[in-house]
């Protein structure tokens, strides 16, 4: 198996030029986004079917009066979950986990069911109408293949985003988080070394990660983990079903066999289950 | 306490289930419903019961085709629904138990083996259709061996009318993934629709009429378990309990209620006023035409307010 390989995104150096969101659009070919207004710097809006790279904008009060708005600024991605919610749902096996150990969507075997899309804490997934199929941000897996950094970490002019091995880049994002915090920015953290068992796109950020459309650490969690409750919850109503059942179907006493009185007030009786009545015999 | 509960903060983008998927979620319902009814009716019914549960079983198995067809076109790629069941990649088989829409295309395709079979039988044993291969049918499912492959399909049956909320709790997506009641509560609600759809059916029928009183028994605990289990997920939703009781919503639950309320009452009204009469089958007779069809409006309703709410 090739090397895992893995994004670090440290959000404290990003300056929100777009220069990924572009190389990847250009690099994978995905279409232009339809001409938008929005309140907003961040004219891409959210990751989806035609944008694998997204640089959010997060607005906060700031503490100083001449510059009421403070901005952070972070290249989202799909973040390649170690324990992946789409991967664990996909009913057709057409996303998978690569040499590399990135989590890929084999377009040839997609047959748009969307479940993927239900599942991804982070709404990377996107359906495109056009292919009818679940697309996102394939890590350049054709890039890898040929020994090449995906396009967003090559474009990135600051190295807000670097590619890499992914022990490699927790050491890097581990030394970075020391120097700020002896710096004096106490709140920056890295997400995704714990969620998901680990993403292979994590970031260094300086806000909640909610603030950045991150779930909680606590939030993390799997699809399956209602599978258990789901069907036990299933199970007690289909057994009280059965109970009621029994109680209103029951035979009261009543003789089973057949008889043309039977309760019909004198109109002709059932045919009756192997009685032959038009059994073809 | 549910309602203290916080939910989980995920940002989810919907996966845009919407017409097909609720035809396929009410459809599934009744067919798994219907035969789930008619196994219960032939196990525990007295023989003038086999009229009703013929008729069950005649419900189960076209409603059933109509829903691969539905989950197909909701496909982006139609043409591959088979990737459900076989492994594009390598060939084998596409089964993961963990999740539930694989597991669902596969009781889908076996259901239908155990759901045509006794649509089969239920055409010979009604003279409906007089072919040999009926009759072998209906021979095979009188005896013992046919029997528990009736309960067998039965089960199938259960998993069916159950598994689409399941389906829905497996996700991340706020509402569905916030509660843990959408399996019961749509197999609740699939038996009380199936026995509607049954209910509606004798009405045609002067043979079947006579499990009438047992059915509006049945539909009536059916009723009661399906408000017991739409106060559960309620009561689970927690933070997020504003997404399905807000706007238009609000006209979806009056639905719902109207079709669980009313027909509980009308059940209970007839009931009464059979009790003080003596032949079955002239009672049977005067059964409401409204309970049943409010009920399956509350059914389609209910899946309705939980799949579109909750992508809103």
């Amino acid at each position: 198996m090739a090397q895992t390989v893995g994004f670090f995104t440290d959000t404290t150096l990003c300056i929100g030029c777009k220069a990924c969101e572009v190389a990847c659009k250009e690099w994978n070919q995905l279409p232009n986004n339809p001409l938008e207004f929005r309140d907003s710097y961040d004219n891409t809006g959210q990751l989806d079917h035609a944008n694998w790279r997204h640089v959010r904008f997060v607005e906060s009060a700031a503490t100083n009066p001449d510059k009421p708005i403070a901005w952070s600024m972070m290249s989202d991605v799909c973040k390649h979950c170690a324990n992946a919610s789409c991967l664990e749902v996909c009913p057709t096996d057409a996303i998978i986990r690569t040499e590399f150990d990135t989590v890929y969507i084999q377009q040839d075997v997609c047959n748009g069911c969307r479940d993927c899309i239900s599942a991804c804490p982070y709404g990377v997934i996107g359906f495109n109408s056009t292919s009818g199929t679940a697309q996102k941000c394939t890590f350049c897996y054709d890039r890898l293949q040929n020994n090449l950094k995906p396009a967003c970490a090559t474009a990135c002019p600051t190295q807000s985003i670097k590619f890499g091995p992914l022990d490699e880049l927790r050491q890097t994002a581990a030394t970075r988080l020391a120097t700020l915090q002896a710096q004096g920015v106490s709140q920056a953290r890295i997400y995704g070394d714990k969620e998901y068992g680990g993403l292979h796109a994590f970031f260094l950020i300086t806000e909640k990660p909610e603030a950045y459309a991150l779930p909680s650490t606590q939030s993390a969690v799997l699809p399956s983990r209602n599978n258990l409750p789901g069907y036990v919850t299933a199970t007690i109503t289909a057994v009280l079903a059965g109970l009621a059942g029994l109680i209103a179907f029951r035979r009261r006493g009543e003789s089973s066999s057949p008889s043309p009185a039977a309760g019909t007030g004198g109109s002709s009786p059932s045919p009756l289950v192997g009685e032959g009545r038009g059994g073809g015999s | 306490m549910g309602g203290l509960k916080l939910p989980n903060e995920h940002f989810v983008v919907p996966p845009h289930w919407e017409w097909y998927i609720l035809g396929y979620f009410f459809f599934a319902g009744i067919s798994g419903g219907s035969y789930v009814l008619g196994s219960m009716l032939r196990l525990w019914g007295d023989a003038r019961d086999a009229a009703a549960s013929r008729i069950a079983f005649l419900i189960s198995f076209p409603t059933l085709l109509i829903c691969p067809i539905l989950l197909t076109l909701d496909l982006g790629q139609p043409l591959r629904f088979w990737h459900f069941l076989i492994n594009d990649s390598s060939g084998g088989l596409a089964f993961k138990p963990w999740s539930p829409m694989s597991l669902g295309a596969w009781a889908l395709l076996l259901f239908g083996i155990f759901s045509f079979v006794m649509f089969l039988s239920a055409l010979s044993e009604g003279g409906i259709v007089h072919r040999r291969a009926l009759a072998t049918a209906a021979s095979f499912v009188a005896g013992v061996v046919g029997g528990i492959f009736m309960v067998i399909g039965a089960l199938f049956g259960l998993f069916i009318a159950a598994y689409t909320g399941v389906l829905l709790a497996v996700s991340n997506q706020p509402v569905w993934s916030d509660t843990w009641a959408l399996g019961g509560l749509f197999l609740a609600s699939a038996l009380s629709g199936s026995a509607a759809c049954v209910l509606l059916a004798t009405r045609t029928r002067r043979d079947a009429i006579a499990t009438d009183r047992k059915l509006i028994e049945a539909d009536r605990y059916f009723i009661l378990l399906e408000l017991a289990l739409i106060v559960l997920f309620l009561a689970t939703l927690g933070g997020v309990l504003s997404k399905v009781l807000t706007g238009g919503w609000i006209i979806l639950w009056v639905i719902v209620l109207a079709g669980t309320l009313i027909p509980l009452a009308l059940h209970w009204r007839a009931t009464r006023m059979r009790a003080t009469v003596t032949a079955v089958g002239t009672a049977a007779a005067d059964i409401s035409l409204l309970a049943p069809v409010l009920v399956l409006l509350g059914v389609l309703a209910l899946r309705a307010v939980v799949i579109f709410s909750a992508q809103a």
